[in-house]
């Protein structure tokens, strides 16, 4: 889409100021935010609650309007990469409608950018097969499980070609087992389609386990606080999380979180 | 005497068949869930036969049922033609007109939010009111015949079905309404493909509490005025001439005719909110 | 007040505002045809002079022929649509202005039908969630009669109301108890209607609690179905007093009642007495307003009480 991909940033914010205008007065919910996301990508915004990493997400997203600095996607306004569908959001809950099977849940995104019937056929059953989910298309929502909900949303976000994936939280409400399987099978998946991913998360162990990059971020006003570069190689079976790099890293998280927390 | 006294056998007997049906080994059963109420009924309508009968209740005050089925039976034609004067005609293009005009509204008030904080609680003060008042008002303005009943029809179904839109097109959760927005989805797309099947258990919800207000529209519209026909035509003629058992048989009429309509609303229902949890069951 | 609660207080009247606007423009085109006849009985040059020939006119017509007549369409006695304050000046009137013993106030007519509606009120809840007790309690009860509760509210039932009050009226029983029973009948279904599903409202892990307490069935039903159903009840309060009242108007209707609202509403139809008739609704309406908003205060207060609501 970009040929200057190599050299332009996917996403880049200078200055990023946001203030909600409360019934209690101003909310100071991110302030001089600074970072670059280069292609291929795998971000973890990681914080405590209220640290502003859901908002700085859904400013990407264009689901809120930064009220200071300048925030590019593509090299374009936000709002202008959502118009051009540069990106699939997963929210934390699997949110896919119940009057809807399977199928045409993640043939919604496609319905409304337009895509041919038979293009449609064609890109549910490739991303079914994606997060292995094939033959559940012709299922309702409501008659899965909360994993597979949520394996389905991720499939919806995959089904038109955008290439910034934009996660908050998808694996939250999921118990431990479900969420270090989605883990595994979301690392694959990034391995396969190299799209620049957006996730946010509150478990240091699934940040470091996942990314490329970490940036911890901490409340009142929300600001990044730390940016780590992963030393991890891109190959991650789940015992890597008993190694001593990936011991440390998770340690620097930790610190980066206390050392926000002092402030207040 | 002794009738009076099978009728309180019956009533025993009604009781202790049901108290088996209740207790017994298929109490959950759909069967048992149809027959008890069906048992319950016949004994009532079987207690009313006899003691009307045993106690010799003249007919101006309560006819038994057997009177009221013969009643019924002789006058199938008047019933019905009663029956799609007032319900047919009345009511039923009242209810359409009615809730299609209160979906139209609804859809402009979720459109402009300035609508919706205005018209909103004006609606539910309305919908609380005792519209069936402006009866004799529409009576006068658009005459004796069907039409001045679909108006009261209309005005009594048009805020209950507004509320209950509105509040459903406003079902879908902020997530929802967000990932239509990360597609860049327009209005209308939104609508149809969110916020319209979000909102169908609600519009339901309006249609089933507005097939009833519309019979109660066009029965008691009737009593300020109507052509020699109708069903409130014929309760109130026949009430004044005590002819009790004319009067019973329009009420089953009535009865059945409100159960249908419920009915058939229900039954679509069922099978475009298939999905709802309070269908799933 | 916030800046949120302003922008609907504002909203709401800018609705009201343009409702009564779109009234008053209403009765221009409803009353023309009335105020040139009455013109033209007056001897008033009129446009076209014949009342057979305006007869089949459209009415905005006449309005942009004889734009001199516009004032009389708010101004006369029996118009088909009364303007507004027309129908204030007259509800003024037969309130403030008469006494309330007057056969003329609105307030004794008011208080004929309140009195009904509220005796009927009373003995329709009171039976009601005694019926909706008994549900929660015996199995028979529930698998017997509660189908019927629940189809009593697909049916209208209010066409009961002429035969109750002609029956009992030949027994010999007249005045505010046949209003009262129509009133309590059709209070009293939404009432166990939604007692019923108040009492069951508690879940099976609140049920489970009780239970290792070893409480007794009365215990369960006092401190744990009984103020778990409050909101239920008072929901289902609401709808039953409204239709109470209703109940009560339709019930002044069969006899040709002297008194009440319903009473005020089938006179006014009898001799085109429009005015009256618009007065007797509002205050109808008003009744129920009141109401209904008495009942929501309590509502608030007693939920508020029990910190089931802020």
């Amino acid at each position: 889409m970009n040929t200057e991909s190599t050299t332009q940033p996917v996403i880049e914010a200078r200055q990023l100021d946001l203030t909600f205008q409360t019934n209690d007065g101003p909310v100071h919910a991110l302030k001089d935010v600074n970072l670059t996301i280069d292609k291929g990508e795998f971000v973890s915004f990681i914080g405590p609650s209220g640290c502003g990493k859901t908002t700085f997400l859904r400013c990407i997203a264009a689901l809120e309007t930064p009220t200071g600095g300048a925030l590019t996607v593509n090299g374009m306004t936000p709002d202008e990469a959502r118009r051009n569908r540069a990106y699939g959001y997963v929210f934390q809950a699997a949110g896919l409608y119940p009057w809807r099977t399977i199928a045409k849940n993640i043939k919604l995104p496609l319905e409304i950018m337009g895509y041919s019937s038979a293009e449609q056929e064609e890109r549910v059953s490739k991303v079914l097969d994606l997060v292995d989910l094939a033959g559940f298309g012709g299922k309702f929502p409501w008659q899965l499980s909360g994993g597979m909900q949520q394996r389905a949303s991720i499939a919806r976000a995959l089904a038109f070609d955008a290439d910034i994936l934009l996660m908050d939280e998808p694996f939250g409400a999921l118990d431990e087992i479900v969420r270090d399987h989605l883990n595994e099978q979301l690392l694959a998946l990034w391995a396969r389609t190299e799209k620049t991913i957006g996730f946010v998360t509150h478990s240091i162990p699934e940040a470091v386990y996942l990314s490329t990059k970490i940036v911890v971020m901490s409340p009142r006003p929300g600001r990044i606080t730390d940016v780590i570069d992963s030393p991890l190689p891109k190959e991650r079976p789940l015992d890597i999380r008993d190694t001593p790099e990936f011991i440390e890293v998770a340690h620097r998280v930790r610190e980066g979180l206390r050392a926000g927390h002092s402030d207040d | 005497m002794i009738l009076v006294f099978c009728a309180i056998l019956l009533w025993l007997f009604g009781w202790w068949l049901n108290g088996r049906l209740a207790s017994g080994p298929y109490a959950d059963t759909q069967m048992v869930r149809f027959v008890a109420p069906l048992v319950f009924g016949l004994t009532v309508i079987g207690i009313w036969e006899l003691v009307v009968r045993g106690l010799e209740v003249p007919l101006v005050i309560l006819p038994a049922p057997s009177v009221i089925a013969v009643r019924f039976g002789d006058s199938l034609p008047v019933l019905w033609a009663d029956f799609v004067q007032t319900i047919i005609k009345g009511a039923l293009s009242g209810y359409i007109i009615g809730c299609g005009a209160a979906f139209l509204m609804a859809i402009a008030v979720d459109r402009w939010d300035f609508l919706r904080l205005g018209l909103l609680p004006v609606g539910n003060f309305v919908a609380a009111l005792p519209i069936v008042g402006t009866a004799p008002i529409l009576v006068m303005w658009f005459g004796f015949d069907w039409h001045s009943k679909a108006a009261v029809v209309v005005v009594m179904v048009f805020f209950p079905m507004l509320v209950n839109t509105v509040a459903g097109l406003r079902e879908a959760t902020a997530m929802q309404r967000d990932l239509m927005e990360t597609y860049a989805a327009t209005y209308w797309q939104s609508f149809l493909k969110l916020r319209l099947p979000a909102a169908m258990p609600f519009i339901f919800n309006g249609l089933k509490i507005s097939t009833t207000l519309a019979l109660i529209g066009a029965i008691v519209a009737e009593f300020f005025g109507s052509p020699t026909l109708g069903m409130g035509f014929r309760i109130s003629t026949s009430v004044g001439q005590l002819s009790l058992d004319m009067v019973w048989a329009e009420i089953v009429v009535a009865a059945l005719a409100g159960t249908a309509f419920y009915g058939l609303v229900a039954m679509i229902e069922k099978a475009v909110t298939f999905w709802h949890p309070s269908q799933r069951g | 007040m916030t800046s949120a609660s302003i922008r609907a207080v504002c909203a709401v009247l800018t609705v009201v505002g343009v409702i009564i606007l779109f009234w008053y423009a209403a009765s221009v085109p409803m009353n023309i045809k009335g105020v040139l006849n009455e013109f033209e009985r007056a001897g008033e040059q009129v446009d076209p002079p014949k009342a057979v020939d305006r007869r089949d006119m459209s009415e905005i017509e006449l309005v942009i022929d004889n734009p001199y007549a516009i004032d009389e369409t708010w101004e006369q006695e029996r118009p088909r649509l009364p303007a507004p304050h027309q129908v204030a000046e007259e509800l003024w009137d037969t309130t403030v202005e008469k006494k309330i013993t007057s056969k003329r106030s609105l307030i004794y007519h008011s208080w004929v039908t309140l009195s009904a509606t509220m005796l009927g009120f009373a003995i329709g809840t009171g039976l009601g969630i005694l019926l909706a007790v008994g549900i929660v309690h015996s199995r028979v009860m529930d698998l017997s009669v509660m189908p019927w509760a629940i189809v009593s509210q697909t049916i209208p039932i209010i066409a009961l109301a002429p035969m109750i009050i002609v029956v009992l009226y030949s027994v010999g029983i007249q005045g505010i108890i046949p209003k009262a029973i129509i009133s309590a009948y059709l209070s009293f279904f939404p009432v166990v209607v939604g007692m019923v599903k108040g009492l069951r409202s508690p879940d099976a892990m609140q049920l489970d609690l009780l239970q290792t307490y070893n409480a007794s069935r009365s215990q369960g039903f006092w401190k744990l179905r009984l103020p778990a159903s409050m909101p239920y009840l008072f929901t289902s309060l609401k709808i039953g007093i409204a239709a109470s009242l209703v109940g009560a108007i339709v019930g002044e209707l069969p006899t040709g009642a002297v008194a009440g609202l319903g009473a005020r509403l089938l006179a006014g139809s009898y001799y085109g007495q429009t005015v009256q008739i618009w007065s007797a609704l509002f205050a109808a309406a008003i009744l129920a307003a009141c109401l209904v908003g008495l009942l929501g205060l309590v509502e608030r207060t007693v939920l508020k009480r029990m910190g089931m609501a802020q």
